[in-house]
């Protein structure tokens, strides 16, 4: 297991270096920043000073090649918006997405488990159809109209929550939370909904595909036969079964998640990293775009280990096992 | 279940008993573009200068129609050709409460020059200068040639405390260095999520309304709107215009609207002879470019309607455009009009100019640079269809689009030939644009950055580089009249569309003076 873990982690070493290239380059070909930062009315001389100041008049290679540099010793560049450490400004807006993203897989988990399992177990019932129908609209709706559509019913008309923004925090282990205050969790409880609407469906469907499948298999039966209780039975030998594809999918859609929770942020003015990597795209501010984008690929590559382990742990039968080559 | 609604409903209760006393002393704003740095040398930028001059003063401030008033300086006046005068103001002090003299003034200035790590500096405003100190409150700002924009340059620049050497942005963004002498002092700034600020009762000028001001970057449209319905701000910027016509109705809003000195024009190709984007009318390549014959340029003009593009694509919130500034401005020409609507006498023109047929164009643009870019574009492509030059409209983000629409000098002229883009004069007379968007590209006397069509008249060049060397008022005003003529009307260097209006909106009882530098300051909300 640790070797398997240690392996993994260098071969996503490997990942990274080669993102760090096709991110470097893509955003090299794309539009020129100087152009997005100076003011219109700066001259020629100005520009030129510019360019010079953010390392711009050098050829790409030798920029990449003294970005590597830096980026081994800790050192993703300085923003060229904002003129400080690219990785500090990502860092600094990382709570309060992780904070909304750990929200919304809860919110999942939470609805979407019992949902699915119900609905898979009464499969007829009127209820279990009701679910399904909401698990669609769930599904289909699209997240920026279902955020305004929020915004309008519960703070615009009835005034029961704040539109937009976050509310306040306080430090929880050195790090700046919300969901402690009143104000706070006030704050978070339309977006992190608007962001788990699409997942909660997910689960729903997932868990109850599953539990259609596992309920009618022999060792329930068995368990069934031998005189176990329906609670337990479900509880227990239903759920670890069907939890194995859960798991997988809510790992990567929870890396989904934090990466591209772009839309709830903007429409919800939360300022987590998505809408950080959103005014970065639209302001060429490439050092950010580029730490931004090899964090996401070190937070993929963490939960893809995560469910690996979290695998074996549900299901014994799987060993991990050390991928050679 | 029962926990989360009973959160909910003591949420409400707590937004309920706090807002009534709250309101009358705080004001919260939604800001449509966050400020890149508090530090007011860092970034030359509408967004940031609005923000900086609530903490920082300047030796002229600018009101809300870009008129030059006294600021930390009380008089100013040329003491001849190349020598002006600024008498400062006494008993001033920084939120730190250290004096104001005129030592701090020419470390602001040396500082807005030379900051290391400027994205746009104010090295614009500062260069060619000489400040010298006559006493702790005299300047004598001296320069080479004759100067008449001294005053207008300076009240773009703001001034820090020199006790404050060798901080940068850093330290001015966490607020250790961000003191100023302006009406606010900067309380916290959490990037994309609040600015907030309280007032300085040692203010020099007049004594702002309000208390504490919080501003929430809110940067979709829809959300600041819904923020500001809903009662989570007291005032929105930027308000799209699709929403205007119905905040209108709404009783419990009140809307502020004014022009601002942003013109929307045309640049057209005058350099090129192989246009890449232009055809004959049957597909062809053309021998030569149409868009060099002024005939060609007017034509273009006259087929465009404006009042027809305010009326519906900007949903009558903008006002049709002759020249480089709306009405009230200094160096206006009284003799340009806005181009009258005339496809036929459109028609006319090109088949003088050799092309009966019209010919093959492409008009690019920006689709979220400007109010309502693209459907301007689309506007205008059909309306020049009409007349014969067959216009196909092609529109991008404005990333990918400036970078390919921005001139480098002849050797390396900008790839499209024909564009839509704007302008602010943030200097409030025309001597701006006139350089930039229509002097002859010349890179030593910083001419021609942004003549994107590379026009060049010298007969217009000569008259503005007199009128950059007149201080006399009059004299300065008719000049750059005479240039706009020439350039804008005789010339057809560009086309000119529209000049954007702005619209704020605030709770009722919020009365905003719209400002013509499109920029958003809080001392200006006032409830009536």
């Amino acid at each position: 297991m640790t070797v398997f873990i240690i392996r993994r982690l260098m071969q996503s070493v490997l990942v990274v270096f080669v993102m760090s290239f096709l991110v470097f380059g893509g955003v090299n070909l794309v539009g020129d920043p100087v152009e997005m930062m100076v003011s219109d009315e700066a001259d020629q001389e100005e520009r030129e000073r510019v360019i010079r100041s953010m390392g711009l008049d050098k050829p790409w290679y030798v920029q990449y090649g003294l970005f590597v540099a830096n980026a081994a010793q800790g050192d993703l560049g300085k923003s060229f918006v904002y003129g400080e450490q690219a990785l500090g400004i990502i860092v600094q807006r990382m709570p309060a997405t992780f904070e909304l993203a750990l929200a919304a897989l809860l919110m999942a988990i939470v609805i979407g488990i019992p949902l699915g399992v119900y609905s898979g177990l009464n499969s007829e019932s009127r209820f279990s159809k009701v679910i399904m129908a909401g698990s669609i609209l769930g599904f289909s709706l699209p997240t920026f109209w279902v955020g305004l559509m929020f915004i309008m019913v519960f703070a615009v008309m009835l005034g029961w929550l704040p539109s937009t923004g976050r509310g306040e925090t306080v430090e929880l282990l050195g790090i700046n939370v919300s969901f402690l205050t009143t104000n706070g969790l006030s704050h978070l409880i339309l977006p992190a909904v608007n962001l788990a609407l699409f997942k909660i469906s997910l689960v729903i469907r997932l868990a109850r595909a599953g539990t259609r499948e596992i309920v009618h298999m022999d060792f329930i039966k068995f368990a069934r036969a031998k005189g176990l209780s329906t609670q337990r039975v479900i509880m227990v030998h239903l759920m670890k079964n069907i939890m194995i594809p859960v798991v997988t999918v809510l790992g990567l859609e929870f890396g989904g998640l934090i990466a591209f929770s772009v839309v709830t942020e903007t429409v919800f003015a939360w300022p987590g990293m998505g809408k950080l990597i959103i005014d970065s795209i639209q302001g060429l501010d490439r050092p950010v775009i580029v730490a931004y984008l090899m964090i996401i690929v070190l937070v993929f590559v963490v939960i893809n280990l995560v469910v690996d382990v979290l695998y074996s742990i549900l299901d014994p039968r799987v060993r991990i096992q050390d991928v050679k080559g | 279940m029962q926990i989360r609604k009973t959160l909910v409903l003591a949420a409400a209760a707590a937004a309920v008993s706090f807002a009534p006393q709250a309101y009358a002393q705080t004001l919260t704003i939604g800001l449509g573009t966050e400020p890149t740095s508090i530090d007011p040398h860092y970034h030359n930028l509408g967004p940031n200068n609005q923000i900086a001059q609530h903490f920082f003063s300047r030796l002229i401030e600018q009101d809300h129609k870009q008129n030059l008033s006294p600021g930390l300086a009380t008089s100013w006046k040329a003491t001849d050709d190349t020598t002006w005068e600024f008498k400062l103001r006494k008993g001033v002090k920084f939120h730190d409460g250290s004096d104001f003299n005129a030592d701090d003034v020419l470390f602001s200035m040396h500082r807005g020059g030379n900051h290391p790590n400027a994205k746009s500096s104010f090295g614009l405003y500062t260069k060619g200068k000489t400040f010298t100190k006559v006493d702790d409150y005299t300047v004598l700002v001296t320069t080479a040639k004759p100067y008449p924009l001294m005053p207008v340059d300076l009240s773009s620049v703001h001034i820090v405390s020199d006790q404050e050497k060798d901080k940068w942005e850093g330290e001015y963004n966490n607020g250790k260095s961000a003191h100023g002498t302006g009406p606010y002092k900067l309380v916290k700034w959490v990037k994309g999520e609040v600015l907030e600020m309280v007032r300085y009762d040692g203010y020099h000028g007049a004594k702002p309304h309000w208390k504490r001001v919080v501003i929430k970057p809110i940067n979709s449209a829809p959300s600041r709107l819904a923020a500001l319905l809903s009662g989570d701000v007291d005032f929105i910027d930027q308000v799209p215009t699709v929403d205007i016509a119905r905040l209108k109705k709404n009783a419990k809003v009140e809307l502020s609207q004014g022009v601002s000195n942003r013109i929307i024009y045309l640049h057209m190709d005058q350099y090129r002879d192989n246009p890449q984007y232009m055809k004959s009318h049957d597909g062809k390549p053309l021998t030569k470019n149409p868009m060099k014959d002024v005939r060609v340029r007017k034509a273009i003009s006259m087929a465009i309607s404006r009042d027809l593009i305010v009326d519906r694509v900007m949903e009558g919130v903008a006002i049709p455009a002759g020249q480089l500034l709306p009405e009230g401005f200094f160096g206006r020409s009284s003799k340009l009009m806005v181009q009258k609507y005339d496809p036929e006498g459109a028609k006319k023109l090109l088949a003088e100019a050799g092309y009966p047929n019209g010919f093959q164009a492409t008009l690019h643009g920006p689709n979220n640079r400007y109010i309502n870019d693209a459907k301007i574009v689309e506007a205008i492509a059909q309306m020049l269809t009409r007349i014969g030059i067959k216009t196909t409209p092609d529109t991008m983000p404005k990333s990918v689009f400036f970078k390919r629409g921005k001139n480098k000098g002849p050797a390396k002229p900008a790839e499209w030939n024909f564009q839509l883009v704007g302008w602010g004069s943030s200097t409030g007379e025309p001597s701006s644009p006139l350089r930039s968007l229509l002097g002859t590209y010349d890179k030593t006397k910083g001419w021609g950055s942004s003549n994107r069509g590379l026009h060049s008249n010298p007969v217009m060049d000569k008259i503005l580089d007199e009128a950059l060397a007149t201080v006399d008022d009059t004299k300065r005003a008719a000049l750059l009249a005479k240039a706009t003529e020439i350039g804008v009307g005789e010339d057809q260097g560009i086309v000119p569309l529209h000049y954007q209006v702005n619209t704020w909106a605030g709770k009722k009882g919020l009365t905003f003076k719209a400002r013509t530098d499109e920029r958003t300051v809080a001392y200006d909300v006032v409830p009536n």
